[in-house]
């Protein structure tokens, strides 16, 4: 089968022309070794079908970028049949810098000429037949957006497969050209495939290419010294420039021409994305128009009084608080749902009346209670886990997307990157991170966007730390428990800093792993600010449908199987015997429990609280499924535990007092708690997402390093909360880390004292410019 | 010497070289600030960094310290 690949700037449309030409075969994966999105569809034109492979967005084929390496890789190694360029209309200069160097390959191509009709509205267009020609490449007008054109595009490529095409180059003219093709006739005697594009590379100088062909790197440099251009290492870099310098020239001399503007456009002036843009980003009025966006995106997706109208209209409010039967609490309850929650009650709903039937069913068929209890609770229940999250995962996802394709989430980075650099990452790492606050999974999915490896793990790590929508039924409760039995403080305060603790953790984290194991100024900052656009809403659907599935692929096991170890854990005592929710004091996870709960006595509920201290360390251990399980384990256990507890009520706060009266837990310890519970491993959902961004082995130190902080955090609150003098020797501690810290970076900033060499003669160091004459000598 | 980092808003310019080595000088070039390329400060972010700046046609928005490495001459 035939093999085109798709190439093009960031932001070009080119993922919008892979799903318009691929529709719904397209398989989403990651490049090996590195998380770059790789995209592989089919593509069908009458009686043939393409394969079309999505190549990373890329500016250049320069060896620097992840994303620019792999692309590279791919247009060498594998060689496509056929490589569809696609061009930004609106963007012609930029986007013919990547189209002079791909031409350099000897791969046969097309342009597709993309957002021709956002040219048109504006009264400009482009002379296709004069830039055909002067590329010596065939060139298609199309649409993605809108699918036009796209059969003339894939027939114009068809034929262009079936002629061998020749790399050329638009540097043949400049000062280097002779080195150039002085290269590429080496390289060409030698065999190598696409000759003129490795010479190209070698005169610039490029790492990655004078690794592979060393010899004909040398060459290049002598043929470069011969005609006077560079002299030694140092003027190999300024070929680097000379080369960029000549292809743009060629495109402003050759190829703008052919964009022909109704009027004279000049930079100052205003277009109706401009205006917009001047509120969105301007410098007072910024900043509250993003909050006000973010505070929408999250009222959609988790409000329960859509807005307002239920507080606002009294009588409204009224009815919709009122019973009415499963079907109507879907849509209302304290008013209108916003679209997350309603999606996510429909499922709920669904979910818990298949659960049911199955109960019912099996019971009917005679199965046992250990059966139905397997089925029902264990296998639907971990099926029913992983969906249960996904309806505010995917709401969130798709305002994500949105803001992310009408390019307004280059501004919010543009806005804020000043304020992040001081923690160690880049504007871009905020959005993540705010979108921990509504659902971890989402959020760690975000930080694709991140370019720096060390950045984006160090994000991921923290965004847990912003607590989740799913945390905050367990900070209510909990906080209405102290309130309403020590009866002291006030539950929305300590629930207001708990949210604030989590923030700090975050920012202090990223400090400290920014400046000690994952160090590294932030990523550069060099980015587009695409123009304003309508995104379409077929391909936000299959964005949204790719990322579903994504994470569905990636997600199912984990989750599915650790759901199903803690529902068995929890069920069954050490004899096998099925004990149901009832006999949860027996369990094999009630004696983990016991086992782990001297553990947790610096942190305040451990050995120090009566025999039945271990429902903390059970309610910590299942609330890895869902963090809402804290409370509802809670609960269960009180049944089981205290013969006076009437029943589970919908705040928990009951469950939590009766929980405080059984175990004796002090005030710091239960604020300890909701530390631990907030800082430590996410839920199973999230866990699975950060190991598909970021790998394995990655996810096992980043394990730990949830460990750590929430049992340190929880630790301080807890000590700190009960003697107040231990706030003394815990901020000399952070003194002591500070400089420590301060110290070590001093000291890795400042060069090593150059060692002496002695007369052992080569090191392996690599630094030694004799090294060769070492080796020889050696031998 | 005057460097991008220093323009203010609504200003224009020529490059007239890009200082420095490694990624972050072919990102710049990549982007199309070459010399001889003219540039307009659109804005700067509300903490008064990275910059917004106009060339060929397109928006592009970078840090200060690495606007540093853009030596230009003002129109």
């Amino acid at each position: 089968m035939l093999k085109f690949a798709l190439v093009g700037n960031p932001n070009s449309g080119k993922t919008t022309l892979f799903n318009a030409l691929t529709g719904s075969t397209a398989r989403v994966g990651n490049w090996p070794g590195v998380t770059v999105d790789k995209r592989v569809g089919v593509h069908k034109t009458g009686e043939r079908a393409v394969d079309i492979v999505d190549l990373p967005g890329i500016y250049s084929l320069s060896p620097y970028t992840p994303e620019e390496v792999v692309a590279r890789n791919f247009l060498l190694d594998e060689r496509p049949d056929c490589l569809i360029d696609i061009v930004d209309a609106t963007n012609l200069e930029r986007n013919l810098y990547l189209t002079t160097q791909l031409m350099e390959l000897d791969l046969p191509m097309v342009v597709a000429l993309n957002m021709t009709d956002v040219l048109d509205k504006r009264g400009d267009r482009i002379d296709v037949r004069a830039l055909e020609k002067r590329l010596g490449l065939p060139v298609v007008e199309i649409s993605a957006l809108k699918a036009a054109n796209l059969e003339l595009l894939t027939e114009r490529a068809l034929q262009a497969v079936t002629t061998p095409r020749k790399g050329e180059t638009v540097l043949k003219n400049s000062p280097l050209g002779a080195a150039i093709t002085g290269a590429e006739i080496a390289l060409r005697l030698k065999g190598v495939e696409a000759p003129l594009f490795h010479a190209v590379k070698l005169v610039e100088g490029d790492g990655l290419e004078i690794k592979n062909h060393p010899a004909e790197a040398e060459a290049a440099q002598a043929f470069l010294a011969a005609h006077g251009t560079a002299k030694g290492q140092g003027e190999a870099l300024d070929t680097e420039a000379a080369i960029a310098d000549a292809r743009y020239q060629y495109i402003t001399a050759r190829f703008s021409p052919t964009l022909l503007r109704a009027k004279k456009y000049a930079c100052d002036e205003l277009s109706p994305s401009d205006k917009a843009d001047k509120l969105l980003t301007d410098k007072r009025l910024g900043i509250p128009v993003f909050l006000v966006i973010l505070f929408a995106v999250f009222h959609f997706t988790f409000s329960k009084d859509l807005f307002f109208l239920g507080a606002l209209i009294p009588s409204f409010g009224a009815w919709c608080a009122a019973e009415g039967g499963a079907l109507k609490s879907v849509f209302f309850s304290d008013g209108l749902h916003s679209v997350g929650v309603l999606l996510f009650n429909a499922l709920d709903l669904l979910t818990g009346q298949v659960g049911e039937g199955l109960g019912i069913g099996l019971r009917a068929l005679g199965a046992g209670e250990a059966l139905t209890g397997l089925v029902c609770d264990g296998v639907w229940g971990g099926l029913a886990a992983v969906l249960g999250f996904l309806p505010q995962i995917l709401t969130l996802f798709f305002f994500f997307s949105l803001l992310e394709d009408t390019g307004y989430m280059a501004r919010v980075a543009f806005m804020l990157d000043r304020l992040l650099r001081r923690f160690g990452v880049s504007g871009r790492a905020f959005m993540p991170m705010i979108m921990g606050f509504g659902c971890s999974v989402p959020a760690i999915v975000g930080t694709r966007t991140l370019a720096d490896e060390k950045e984006r793990e160090a994000t991921v790590r923290v965004i847990p730390f912003f607590a989740c929508g799913a945390k905050l039924p367990v900070l209510t409760a909990i906080a209405g428990g102290i309130v309403a039995y020590f009866g002291k403080g006030n539950a929305d305060i300590v629930t207001y800093s708990m949210y604030l603790l989590g923030v700090t953790v975050a920012l202090l984290s990223l400090l400290f792993m920014r400046n000690t194991t994952m160090r590294g100024e932030a990523s550069p900052f060099i980015m587009e600010l695409p123009a304003y656009r309508t995104p379409g809403i077929k391909s936000l659907a299959l964005h949204l449908w790719d990322k579903a599935k994504h994470f569905l692929q990636k997600a199912f096991t984990v989750i599915f199987a650790s759901t199903l170890v803690v529902w068995f854990s929890s069920s069954f005592g050490w004899d096998w015997k099925y004990l149901g929710k009832e006999g949860m004091e027996h369990s094999v996870l009630a004696s983990i429990g016991k086992l782990l709960q001297p553990l947790f006595t610096p942190l305040g509920f451990g050995s120090q609280l009566t025999s039945t201290g271990w429902v903390f360390a059970v309610a910590a251990l299942t609330g890895l499924i869902a963090k809402e399980n804290v409370i509802a384990t809670l609960g269960a256990l009180a049944a089981c535990l205290s013969p006076s507890f009437i029943g589970a009520t919908e705040e928990g706060v009951y469950e939590v007092t009766t929980m405080i009266a059984a175990t004796g837990i002090t005030m710091p310890a239960l604020l300890s708690f909701i530390a631990f519970n907030m800082l430590t491993v996410p839920c199973f959902a999230a866990v699975a997402a950060a190991r598909s961004e970021l790998g394995r082995g990655k996810l096992k130190r980043t394990l730990l390093f949830w460990l750590v902080v929430s049992c340190l955090t929880s630790c301080i609150v807890y000590t700190v909360g009960s003697w107040a003098w231990t706030a003394v020797p815990w901020s000399v501690l952070a003194a002591f880390t500070v400089v420590g810290i301060a110290l070590y970076k001093k000291r890795a900033v400042e060069p090593p004292p150059p060692r002496v060499r002695g007369k052992r003669g080569c090191c392996r160091c690599g630094g030694c410019k004799a090294k060769a004459a070492c080796g020889a000598k050696k031998e | 010497m005057l460097y991008l980092s220093q323009l203010s808003i609504g200003e224009r310019c020529v490059v007239v070289s890009v200082k420095g080595e490694g990624a972050i000088r072919r990102r710049l070039l990549d982007m199309g600030i070459t010399s001889g390329t003219e540039i307009y400060l659109r804005k700067k972010a509300p903490f008064g960094d990275p910059i917004e700046i106009a060339l060929r046609g397109y928006e592009l928005t970078l840090r200060k310290a690495e606007a540093a490495r853009v030596e230009i001459e003002r129109l």
